[in-house]
């Protein structure tokens, strides 16, 4: 690894203020290991675990204020999170392994990057690590790359599965920055490539995410977080599907979906969601849902699969939410 | 703030001895145990994060000591391997491991030993499938999972077994 100054600041404002080149340290198990590849090379490591944002607590208008520095692993276990916001618990336990999840927190999920081959390795031409020296994933071994949301530029995926869950839930980031403090739609928050894709969030310089915010929304047992990966634990999505239905007898209000695996960021679509509204459960109308999400997919030499596996994984996991049978991430059989 | 860019002063408890160094702060918690400590019990499979030789506790909770700077945690309670049996008394987990011969070239052994014995206080051994998916972040190249969930299996019961008699 290459040396780089380190400091601990115990103020967000000092922290805020940091010169070039610095990378902000909470978890680590992402930020390391690409230090140890050589494709991250920071100058500067502001340590940001001095800083007081490790809480969860509940907001004033009945949602749940998620500390960025709250581990994963304490995240998916807090009582508040598992009763109120299971979706989310579940899509944590889907990704990484405990000792991740022990480590890694809430911002530093948000802030992850690609786990694209090509961008992991400094040899190979990639836009997203060495902007303008192009993209060995577009005609390379492509299997685990994006179909939705690429351009020219990039075709990498966004490895989270928390923040698909997130994404679903219409969470909301907090940052504070040298020119203070605003919120994002967690559903704005990440970019697409487009020519830029070096740029993977509309994160400032200097700016810290500080807090997520999830809105008071609860789909009784009407949610699943469904993934399909190589192996059984421990790897990143293929396609996953988060997916909440407010239901009142049999009547979907409201539908909350988003897609991981698929996408050069959380996948949306609310022109997806609306199609629900009112409606009873069929298989027709999880089969028209999927046909939205997925329009304007593109697949490239080895990823076309997808494309076959994510329509049936939608359908799968609307049925699981429609019953009441949210998908179980011990018990791996998928009903 | 302490703003460092050659050596920075790492205090730590480790298997409840005091530790101080001046560091760079590039070292991960791996190498200062195995290279600056001797404690090479805790081993360097990957480096990256993915195979689990190098778990350790901090602070109770199992982690990858390779994905940490070792500046990053001060005052961080350390429990390596060599921590679980400091008068020569097996850890029951460890003995485990030998009754079920859960291991075959032993390298990830250690990490397997301190991923269970966090899991045990965890408490997700309810089932063979827990306990499989909850020792995902441990990879045996030997293939010795099976004696590894019966070793693990094993102190669950041995467990039960304790606490029924204490209730009688």
């Amino acid at each position: 690894m290459r040396q780089f100054s380190y400091s601990r600041p115990d103020t967000l404002d000092t922290a805020c203020h940091t010169p070039d080149h610095t990378r902000f340290l909470a978890g680590g198990t992402n930020l390391i290991d690409l230090m140890k590849s050589d494709v991250e090379r920071p100058e500067h490591v502001v340590d940001l675990n001095a800083l007081s944002m490790s809480q969860i607590e509940e907001c004033p208008d009945g949602g749940l204020r998620l500390g960025a520095l709250a581990t994963n692993a304490d995240t998916a276990a807090h009582p508040l999170v598992s009763e109120r916001y299971p979706l989310l618990a579940s899509a944590i336990l889907a990704g990484a392994s405990p000792q991740i999840r022990n480590r890694a927190t809430n911002g530093g999920n948000l802030n992850q990057r690609t786990r694209c081959h090509y961008f992991y390795d400094p040899d190979m031409a990639c836009n997203k690590r060495s902007p303008g020296t192009g993209c060995s994933a577009k005609g390379g071994r492509n299997r685990i790359m994006a179909i939705l949301g690429t351009s020219d530029a990039c075709i990498a995926t966004f490895p989270s599965d928390m923040c698909v869950a997130l994404a679903a839930l219409n969470a909301t980031v907090n940052l504070t920055g040298p020119e203070g403090e605003r919120s994002v739609p967690l559903r704005d928050y990440h970019r697409l490539p487009e020519d830029t894709p070096w740029q993977d969030n509309i994160l400032r310089t200097g700016e810290i995410v500080t807090s997520i915010d999830l809105p008071s929304i609860s789909f009784g047992p009407h949610h699943t977080y469904l993934k399909i990966r190589d192996r059984l634990s421990f790897a990143f999505a293929i396609v996953s599907v988060a997916a909440g239905l407010q239901m009142e007898n049999n009547t979907i209000q409201k539908a909350c979906i988003a897609m991981g695996g698929v996408g050069t960021k959380p996948w949306c679509v609310p022109e997806a969601e609306a199609l629900f509204e009112g409606k009873t459960p069929s298989p027709s109308l999880f089969r028209d849902a999927a046909e939205c999400l997925l329009q304007g997919a593109v697949t490239d030499r080895d990823n076309a699969a997808k494309l076959k596996l994510a329509p049936r994984m939608i359908i799968r996991a609307l049925s699981q939410a429609a019953a009441g049978t949210p998908q179980s991430q011990t018990q791996k059989t998928i009903f | 703030m302490t703003d460092v860019s050659v050596a920075s002063p790492c205090h730590l408890r480790i298997n409840g001895k005091s530790c101080s160094a001046d560091l760079p702060p590039s070292v991960t918690l791996l190498d200062l145990l195995r290279e600056r400590l001797d404690l090479t019990g805790t081993k360097k499979g990957c480096d990256h994060g993915q195979c689990g030789a190098c778990t350790v506790l901090v602070d109770g909770k199992r982690v990858k000591s390779c994905l940490i700077l070792a500046v990053s945690i001060p005052n961080a309670e350390v429990t390596t391997i060599e921590g679980l049996a400091p008068d020569g008394h097996l850890h029951p987990m460890q003995q485990a491991f030998i009754d079920r011969d859960a291991f075959q070239c032993g390298y990830c052994t250690p990490g397997q030993i301190m991923s269970a014995v966090a899991l045990l206080e965890e408490g997700h051994v309810r089932t063979r499938e827990e306990i499989r998916e909850f020792m995902s972040g441990n990879l045996c190249r030997c293939g010795a999972y099976n004696g590894i969930i019966e070793a693990i299996e094993q102190v669950v019961a041995q467990q039960q077994q304790d606490r029924a008699g204490e209730a009688a």
